[in-house]
């Protein structure tokens, strides 16, 4: 009897430590799914080193990026190289300007097009799936078919004739990119809502008197998250190459500033004359940041994506 | 069928009209008339000209009439910038460019990614598998506004192989670079989609009897395994033509090739309001009829759909 207490009570005790132990949640489970995925993690650090660039870049400029290099102006080819005397690192463009802290800004600017725009879609489009998807019936018909509607219009027409009407303006850019952005989110939402609406706890939070709108920010929306992220990280690139599109015509941002499209655009002008540092800094740029976009997006996707587990 | 194709008519004509009088409504809020200019107009000149473009008439008649013009008489009215030529003269010199070079382009993204895809499925996790999924993952950095500079710079300024632009009628060396730039992005799309389409396929229990039937192995994969893997192909074309039917805008600017592109710029540059809504208009148009298209081949091909 007293070996068997003995027994007992090393069993309850081992239990006891057991216990303790902490059981992973999804998202650790996920975040340790994307750090073993090598490409992904490749993808983080480029970036990172890209936005870092963009940050600290400019102390270490000795030309501002609508600065007129006069020494330079009339024999960019020869005077304009890439060079550390010069402090011009990236050498200059056609008209003498530094092409260091061109690309900077550049880079800031279609950074910033592909976050603001991919936010917007993520608000927006969640919420609007959202609501269309838990809402059912005719709401959800109506909802849709608008989105149907803006989807089957050529957008990227669209928002150049915005951009003529209203101005060629970076703020115009972001209403416009905004407005077409979150229409794939908001399907891919309704999608996921519409499967999530059926679960058991959804049914106890209806049953225990939890208003809708609740009910779609609280047990909804964070169960929605997962699927939110990837395709906002897939979405990033899709619109830095819509505005470098844009950009690339000469309708999209304006003098003095810039961004990636504009700058190959020029670049690719001047080409022949065998400046080609004026294209190669800023595609370097361009390549190497939706390179880790997508690695990232993959890697994303992999690591919380239920579909492929 | 024929219910299913008048359904999804229904659905396409309002779209169009919304496309059509959003555009005009956006047009008309401009900030300044089309004809104001940096001289001044004596007020009796300008009211001639409002009442010759019919500028004077309240805006839902302007709105009727122009719907009406498009719907009726395919006229797409004045041009605004060229005094002597309308939208339709503008758009008849560009059009047949822009569908020559946009069709070869869709017939090379889609054969050259087909075959890829395939070749790549059928030789899973080989070195033919990894080029093929190297090459569709660079171009996806690659869309045609980067591909066109690359391509002259290699084939026009350092080989000299290649005029770096220009038409001439569509002589063939003129058209190598257009296509190669436009159908680069969308071929790999096609690749990447065929390839993982014919994998899942190649795993189904139907294959798998087909081979234990003891049918020669190609016959399976091109009478068995080909048209179902083609399914997700098809239902990605409707997005490919669009994205084609914008890179040409692209391609119209670099490669000097007089295709609509280059009107359109031209008129969001110059504020020649009725040329821009005009393609936007006819772009729309063709938006929807390949959409609908594309549905429509897609219930012709999948059994599995009912309408």
């Amino acid at each position: 009897m007293i070996v068997n207490q003995k027994k007992i009570e090393g069993v309850a005790e081992s239990l006891l430590d057991s216990a303790e132990v902490k059981g992973r949640s999804l998202w650790a489970d996920a975040g340790r799914r994307f750090v073993r995925n090598k490409a992904a993690v490749g993808g983080v650090i480029a970036l990172a080193l890209i936005v870092l660039f963009t940050l600290i870049g400019p102390s270490f400029a000795q030309w501002s990026n609508e600065e007129i290099d006069w020494a330079v102006l009339g024999q960019v080819k020869t005077m304009g190289a890439p060079s550390f005397e010069s402090g011009h690192y990236f050498g200059t463009d056609d008209l003498g300007r530094d092409l260091y802290s061109r690309v900077i800004q550049g880079t800031g600017v279609s950074l910033m097009v592909g976050f603001i725009g991919s936010i917007v879609a993520v608000i927006v489009g969640t919420l609007y799936g959202a609501i269309a998807g838990y809402a059912g019936g005719r709401l959800d018909n109506f909802m849709m078919r608008m989105v149907d509607i803006f989807m089957s219009v050529p957008y990227m027409f669209v928002l150049i004739l915005l951009l003529v009407i209203f101005g060629r303006s970076l703020n115009m850019l972001f209403i416009g990119i905004g407005l077409i952005s979150w229409l794939d989110m908001s399907r891919i939402v309704r999608g996921q809502t519409l499967t999530i609406k059926n679960k058991e706890y959804i049914e106890a939070a209806i049953a225990s008197g939890v208003s809708n709108f609740t009910i779609i920010t609280r047990h909804i929306v964070p169960n929605l998250l997962g699927i939110v992220i990837v395709y906002a990280s897939l979405l990033i690139p899709g619109l830095i190459l819509t505005e470098s599109f844009i950009s690339f015509l000469g309708l999209g941002v304006q003098e003095p500033n810039t961004s990636w499209g504009a700058l190959i655009s020029e670049g690719a002008k001047s080409m022949q004359y065998g400046t080609l540092w004026q294209i190669g800094f800023p595609l370097f740029f361009f390549v190497v940041t939706l390179f880790s976009m997508f690695f990232i997006g993959d890697g994303l996707r992999d690591a919380l994506d239920p579909k492929d587990r | 069928m024929f219910s299913f194709i008048a359904k999804r008519l229904l659905t396409a004509i309002p779209t169009l009209l919304i496309l059509i009088v959003v555009s005009f409504l956006l047009m008309h809020s401009a900030p300044g008339g089309p004809f104001t200019s940096e001289r001044k107009l004596p007020p009796q000149v300008e009211a001639n000209i409002n009442a010759k473009y019919g500028l004077d008439k309240p805006l839902p008649t302007q709105i009727f009439n122009y719907v009406k013009g498009i719907v009726v008489d395919f006229d797409f009215g004045p041009s605004f910038r060229y005094k002597d030529r309308s939208v339709n003269d503008l758009i008849e010199d560009g059009f047949p460019v822009t569908i020559t070079y946009g069709l070869i382009s869709a017939l090379v993204a889609v054969l050259v990614g087909v075959s890829l895809g395939v070749v790549a499925a059928l030789n899973q996790n080989t070195w033919k598998d990894y080029t093929a999924l190297s090459f569709t993952f660079t171009a996806q950095v690659l869309p045609n506004f980067v591909m066109a500079p690359l391509l002259v710079l290699l084939f026009t300024l350092k080989l000299g192989w290649l005029p770096g632009g220009g038409w001439e009628g569509g002589k063939p060396q003129y058209i190598i670079m257009p296509v190669i730039a436009l159908s680069t992005s969308y071929m790999a799309t096609i690749a990447r989609i065929t390839r993982s389409s014919m994998l899942e396929v190649l795993n189904s229990n139907f294959i798998r009897t087909a081979k234990a039937k003891g049918l020669p192995h190609n016959r399976i994969i091109f009478k068995h395994a080909l048209k179902p893997a083609m399914l997700p192909v098809l239902s990605y074309l409707g997005p490919a033509m669009v994205g084609l039917l914008t890179g040409s805008v692209v391609i119209d600017m670099y490669f000097s090739t007089g295709g609509i592109g280059v009107l359109f710029v031209n008129g969001a540059l110059n504020r020649d309001y009725s040329t821009i809504m005009g393609i936007t208009i006819l772009v729309g148009v063709l938006t929807v009829l390949l959409n609908l298209l594309v549905d429509v081949l897609y219930a012709w091909i999948d059994p599995k759909i009912r309408y």
